[in-house]
């Protein structure tokens, strides 16, 4: 996806104006000044309201909000009247990189200053710093290694996934008749809401006494088919689901990188006599990694957020075994309402996977360029 | 990258040969391996639609196949309201399903709408210029906004449902907009300056030679071009937003409850009414459904932009 980046091209967009004149410049200025004077007047005000000097009665930030939002506007059109066509350009990319650093930015670095204190919503106290006492909580947590162990097993379920799904986009890139039938068919599971799989598979299909998957694992000769009671056998009916999910994803992007392959190369293999095996491990396979490593590398990144699944069909049970990170952080949250602790948790998980799919990408890009 | 889109289309299929001697038999097995992954995608589905008009009889002999096993009766559909003879008459559940409804809709096609439209101007501005921002460049700026991808939701969900009780955005639909639009938006600006980068840009220059400004070739030359990709980011968006969970569950609860929310609290609390949970999650499932049906072309494309070249 990086290579497109090299299009980008100054050239037929080279500034046809020159910068405006010096009026718009000092009325963008000023503008500019004014808008960010009253947003820094009212976030002064709000916040020596919340620590108790002034008694403004404020209801609560939303005053705050509402001058971003315009302090953003003011910054958009002061940018166009300052630089001119640059600053046209500009607006482009504006809204969405305020946007992004207004949720993503000032949440997390929140939730880091969270992350250091003792906070439970349903005490009384209240929020407590108390340095690296949730950090120290984390590594004597064995359920939270254990939850993190589950994710390397779900993660290397991804491989079987992406087997699968390659099978099937071969299947379907074969001459078949009603081919949109059963593309449509194989795209459906992708569609449907986790929460409603949940609990059309997990929790009906799946029933120990009158669901049919029972019902037929009975009938095959397994007396006692109750797939979530073992640690191991609930880790596998979540990770069928899961796949069940997410395997059209893969199917769709792998689907797409058969048919975009020449199709000389394989009449070439063909009239080599090469069979239908040798011809799709020696052409085939390698003229699909650039598209595999996409796809395994996407579903991985999905794969580590998996959570809905789990927290609506076993909620992490029989002890533990199907936890995700997520889910169990959920639990957290939602059971003991402890919010300074569950941040902690989930700031550390995301190093950890920060970390993690830095290493695989630097690994698949290493790969790729020995292999070609 | 034009070939990625072109190439999805059925019209020139490979060969696919595997070394079964004779061709009745190969083909043979090709059909019987689709019609079985066929019947494991659509089972569930099939099972759940035609649960939701059993009977507690049929739930337990474990029945399928309706008019021949058993006969079909409005029993699901009735607790939610939805039946026949309960359609005209008051109900608290059928109003309380399509709140959650209807929130779901407002939710996901609001927070799609937005998402499309910032993250198409942040695409074409990637696209199409080079910016320089302190150290950041093209190729850093986009890899900021594509790296939203990683972060999980849990990271996001306790400093929003603290940020938002003190900004009285909890249980608020623009709450929740607001962090569908930021769940969707790499996704959108990915599929987006694929687009973007397919677009010749001889007909943006003569445009700008005729005295257009950059904003009103962008609008009036791209936009109608680009118009497939934009709803192919779109529907991909409303897909994601209307199956979302985590968030619905952490930062609603009354008002702003979405019907994920709705479908997850029905498991929990009511053991097995299965009738009734049947014909809410098809229900739920229906939209998604017929999204897949009769617009597939377009998630394909969405799905496939940029990760095939």
């Amino acid at each position: 996806m990086s290579q497109s980046m090299t299009l980008v091209t100054n050239e037929p967009f080279a500034a046809r104006r020159a910068a405006p004149a010096g009026k718009h410049v000092l009325l963008g200025r000023a503008m500019l000044a004014f808008a960010t004077v009253a947003f820094l007047a009212v976030l002064a005000l709000q916040s020596l309201d919340a620590m108790g000097v002034t008694a403004l009665g404020f209801e609560s930030w939303r005053p705050l909000l509402y001058v971003y939002l315009i302090w953003a506007a003011v910054f958009g059109v002061s940018q166009v009247m300052i630089r001119g066509e640059a600053g046209e350009r500009a607006a482009f990319i504006l809204p969405a990189v305020l946007f992004t650093v207004a949720m993503v930015i000032f949440p997390t670095i929140f939730g880091l200053y969270i992350a250091f204190t003792d906070w439970n919503l349903s005490a009384v106290e209240g929020r407590r710093f108390n340095g690296l006492d949730n950090l120290r909580t984390l590594l004597a947590d064995a359920y939270f290694w254990n939850a993190l162990l589950n994710m390397v097993y779900y993660v290397l379920a991804v491989l079987i996934q992406y087997a699968i799904a390659f099978g099937l986009a071969l299947l379907l890139n074969a001459e078949i008749k009603a081919r949109k039938f059963f593309r449509v068919a194989f795209l459906l599971p992708l569609m449907l809401s986790p929460v409603a799989v949940s609990w059309m598979i997990g929790k009906s299909l799946m029933e120990y006494r009158f669901g049919p998957a029972a019902t037929l694992a009975r009938y095959l000769g397994w007396d006692n088919p109750a797939f979530f009671s073992t640690p191991w056998l609930a880790r596998l009916s979540i990770m069928a689901m899961d796949a069940w999910v997410s395997i059209p994803f893969m199917m769709v992007l792998l689907l797409a990188g058969l048919q975009a392959l020449p199709a000389e190369i394989k009449e070439a293999a063909r009239v080599d006599g090469a069979t239908g095996w040798q011809s799709f491990k020696e052409i085939t396979f390698p003229l699909m990694l650039p598209v595999s490593m996409t796809a395994l590398i996407l579903r991985i990144i999905f794969e580590l957020k998996l959570a809905d699944i789990v927290i609506n069909v076993t909620a992490g049970g029989p002890g533990g075994a199907t936890d995700t990170v997520s889910s169990f952080i959920f639990r957290e949250y939602r059971d003991r309402s402890n919010v300074g602790y569950g941040t902690m948790l989930a700031e550390v998980y995301l190093v950890i996977i920060i970390v993690f799919v830095a290493l695989i990408l630097k690994w698949a890009s290493r790969w790729m360029q020995r292999t070609n | 990258m034009s070939t990625a889109h072109e190439a999805i289309r059925p019209e020139t299929p490979a060969r696919l040969s595997f070394a079964v001697p004779g061709f009745m038999t190969r083909s043979m097995l090709i059909y019987a391996a689709l019609v079985f992954w066929a019947f494991v995608s659509l089972f569930p589905i099939y099972w759940t639609v035609t649960t939701s008009f059993k009977t507690a009889v049929n739930v337990t002999q474990g029945h399928l196949i309706p008019f021949v096993d058993f006969t079909p009766d409005w029993k699901g559909w009735r607790s939610l309201g939805l039946s026949p003879d309960t359609i005209f008459e008051q109900s608290t559940v059928r109003d309380e399903f399509i709140r959650r409804f209807f929130n779901s809709i407002v939710a996901s096609a609001g927070a799609s709408l937005l998402a499309v439209i910032i993250g198409s101007l942040a695409a074409y501005g990637l696209s199409r210029f080079s910016y320089k921002f302190l150290w950041m460049r093209n190729k850093d700026i986009s890899f900021f906004f594509l790296s939203q991808l990683i972060l999980p939701p849990v990271v996001l969900a306790m400093p929003f449902l603290v940020l938002y009780k003190q900004l009285m955005l909890l249980d608020s639909l623009v709450g929740l907009i607001l962090v569908y639009t930021l769940m969707v938006l790499p996704i959108v600006i990915w599929i987006m300056r694929d687009q973007f980068d397919t677009i010749p840009l001889e007909l943006e220059q003569a445009a700008l030679v005729d005295g257009c400004s950059i904003w009103g070739a962008f609008l009036r030359i791209v936009v109608p071009i680009a118009l497939p990709g934009m709803v192919a980011a779109f529907i991909l968006s409303v897909i994601l937003c209307w199956n979302e969970y985590f968030f619905a569950a952490l930062l609603t609860s009354t008002d702003a409850k979405t019907l994920p929310v709705m479908v997850a609290s029905q498991t929990g609390s009511q053991g097995i009414n299965w009738w009734s949970m049947a014909a809410i999650a098809s229900a739920a499932i229906l939209p998604l459904v017929l999204i897949g049906i009769f617009l597939e072309r377009y998630i394909v494309k969405g799905l496939t932009a940029g990760a095939v070249k």
